[in-house]
C-alpha cells in the first residue's frame, strides 16, 4: 500500500493505490482520519484511479472518510475509480450517497 | 457432477492470503476465457469469502479454509469456500446489507457483493462447526 496526499488550498486529495482489501483497510481508514484531523479540509478528494482491485472492505473505507468529513462539516469526493471497483461501489450503493467524479469507464 | 478440471488449496487464516486466494481463483478461472468484467466480479466474491473466514470464522486464532474450484459443464466455475470456525447462528441477519459485527472497518456488504457479482451462492453454516460458502458464476462464451 502506498498513499500520497496533497493539499490545495481547502482541498485535500488522497491518492489510493493498489489493492484494497480486509488486510490494508485499516491502516488505510487511520491514515486517512489522521489527514483529515491534520488539515481540516473543506473538501476531502479520494483518487482511485491507481485502484487497481478494492473489495467490500473499500466501502468501509468510504464509510469511515465521509464520517470524518462530516464531523467537521465536510464534503467527501470520490474520482478516478475504474470499472471493478464502481461495481463494488454500484452493489453497495454508495454511490447514490457519495459524489463520484469522473469515472474510468 | 461432471466436471472438466478442478483445484483444491488449503491455507491458514492469515489476512495476506486473501490476494493470494483471490488471484490463485482467477488464474485457474481463465481457462474459460471471461471477460475482464467477469474475472473481477469472481476475483471481489473470492475475497469477500475469505475474508468472512479470517474476520468471522477465526476471531482469535489462525484456523485453516479449504478453497475449491471446479469448471463444470457448460462454462461454470464452482467455487467452495470452507472454514471449520465458529459458524453464523443466524444466516438470514449476516446477510442483511450493512449488518456486521466486525466493526467499523467492516461494512457488512460481503453477502451482499457475493450474492450480485455470482450466478448462485448458497451458505451452510453451523454454530461451532463452520461454515461453507458455495458458489457459481457462469461464464457467457465469446465468439
Amino acid at each position: 500500500m502506498h498513499f500520497t496526499s496533497f493539499l490545495d488550498g481547502k482541498k485535500l486529495t488522497i491518492a489510493l493505490t493498489g489493492e484494497i482489501d480486509h488486510h490494508c483497510a485499516k491502516v488505510y481508514i487511520q491514515s486517512i482520519a489522521a489527514k483529515i484531523e491534520a488539515y481540516a479540509p473543506e473538501v476531502c478528494v479520494l483518487d482511485f484511479r491507481d485502484v487497481t482491485f478494492m473489495d467490500s472492505s473499500g466501502i468501509a473505507v468510504v464509510i469511515n472518510a465521509l464520517r470524518n468529513m462530516a464531523q467537521i462539516e465536510g464534503k467527501l469526493v470520490l474520482s478516478g475509480i475504474a470499472p471493478q471497483p464502481l461495481r463494488v461501489f454500484q452493489a453497495s450503493g454508495i454511490d447514490k450517497i457519495v459524489e463520484i467524479k469522473e469515472a474510468l469507464v | 457432477m461432471k466436471f472438466d478440471n478442478y483445484m483444491i488449496l488449503d491455507f491458514p487464516s492469515k489476512s495476506s492470503n486473501e490476494a493470494f486466494a483471490r488471484s490463485a481463483v482467477a488464474c485457474f478461472a481463465a481457462q474459460l476465457d471471461p471477460t475482464l468484467e467477469e474475472l473481477g466480479d469472481i476475483r471481489t466474491a473470492v475475497s469477500e469469502a475469505v475474508t468472512n473466514c479470517i474476520v468471522h470464522a477465526y476471531p482469535d486464532k489462525l484456523g485453516n479454509i479449504t478453497l475449491r474450484c471446479r469448471i463444470l459443464k457448460d462454462n461454470v466455475l464452482d467455487i467452495v469456500i470452507k472454514d471449520r470456525g465458529v459458524g453464523i447462528a443466524d444466516i438470514e441477519q449476516a446477510k442483511r446489507p450493512s449488518f456486521t459485527t466486525g466493526g467499523s472497518d467492516r461494512s457488512g456488504m460481503g453477502f451482499t457483493i457475493m450474492e450480485s457479482f455470482m450466478t448462485n451462492l448458497e451458505i451452510t453454516s453451523t454454530p461451532g462447526k463452520g461454515t461453507t460458502i458455495h458458489m457459481r458464476r457462469r461464464i457467457q462464451r465469446r465468439q
